[in-house]
């Protein structure tokens, strides 16, 4: 590692003085196979408890998410990445609360709204 | 101590406020990061719009009668292709060799022009078939969500070319390299919401 990029952190991507080459593209590229593979499997299979299958589909595509930001992006928890990984944590965090937080104040909405019937009946 | 450890130690003594800025690929790269994980908040919206109406399909079809699961496979390995033969062509612009470069993003530009082209097929059929967006508040939310992932990547087809272009007039000077590189960071960002869209969308459809 150079004194630059040790005293003033890096980029997010690939560096000139990176020497993964295509090493980690390929790397990545198996795991991210294997692991659509996999998801597909999940969606088709009855050997899954039917139930489960949301869960598994949800864990198979946050461990993907993963392998693309590792080996495509190449962002990481080093000391010289704490920027990257800093606003990664935040746009993750974002994105969890608009999406969680949407799925149950609407959930939360319905259970509460008065059925149709029962606000026909109301109105007349 | 070697001159390398004594660089390093000269370098971190000084307090980060006085090292000075960044070189300019740090910056620019850096500032992208920031502007995907926008764009990321973004599809998060539509994300969440989708989960809360893929109920709400009005007495019309319901996402497990429309989707084809080979089609989207397809489209899925396209994508997926496509984010390595970048990884590819971005070590090429960084060793300005200009043959790979081509060969390479070339062939990024053929697979995201097949996902493009496997797309608007299954947009066409569904409109077609009178499933089109105004049909039910699901096909409205999935319109909405997976149109805008193609949108972003037809802009980023666009972008390419012009890249091209830019690598065939100005060459490889650093300012190309950085946006090349900007570039790179924007496709492998579309392939990651892509994942996120095969699964809520195609494989999560009940």
């Amino acid at each position: 590692m150079d004194a630059q990029v040790q005293a003033q952190g890096r980029g997010p991507g690939v560096d000139p003085a990176d020497v993964h080459g295509r090493r980690s593209y390929l790397i990545g590229l198996a795991y991210a196979v294997g692991l659509t593979l996999a998801s597909f499997w999940a969606a088709t299979t009855s050997d899954v408890y039917a139930p489960a299958v949301p869960v598994l589909l949800a864990a198979l595509a946050i461990a993907q998410m993963g392998v693309h930001v590792t080996f495509f992006l190449h962002i990481s928890s080093a000391p010289d990445q704490t920027n990257n990984f800093l606003a990664l944590e935040f746009g993750i965090f974002i994105t969890g609360l608009v999406i969680f937080g949407s799925m149950m104040i609407m959930a939360n909405l319905n259970h509460n709204m008065v059925s149709m019937d029962q606000l026909m009946q109301m109105q007349r | 101590m070697s001159t390398a450890e004594e660089a390093i130690r000269r370098m971190t003594d000084i307090p980060l406020s006085m090292r000075g800025p960044a070189p300019a690929r740090v910056i620019a790269g850096f500032g992208f990061w920031l502007f995907l994980l926008s764009d990321v908040i973004l599809f998060s919206a539509l994300f969440s719009a989708y989960a809360v109406l893929s109920g709400a399909t009005a007495g019309g079809p319901s996402g497990a009668e429309l989707f084809d699961k080979g089609h989207v496979f397809q489209e899925t390995m396209c994508l997926l292709a496509s984010s390595v033969t970048c990884g590819f062509g971005l070590l090429a612009v960084q060793k300005a060799d200009s043959r790979g470069m081509y060969l390479w993003m070339g062939v990024t530009f053929l697979l995201g022009l097949c996902f493009l082209t496997l797309e608007t097929g299954e947009f066409g059929a569904m409109v077609a078939a009178g499933h089109g967006p105004s049909r039910s508040a699901f096909l409205s939310s999935f319109f909405a969500l997976v149109g805008t992932h193609g949108l972003h990547v037809s802009m980023g087809l666009i972008w390419l070319i012009v890249m091209l272009l830019q690598v065939k007039t100005l060459g490889f000077r650093p300012m190309v390299q950085r946006r090349f590189f900007c570039f790179a960071l924007f496709w492998h960002a579309l392939d990651i919401v892509w994942v996120g869209v095969l699964t809520i969308v195609y494989l999560g459809a009940r």
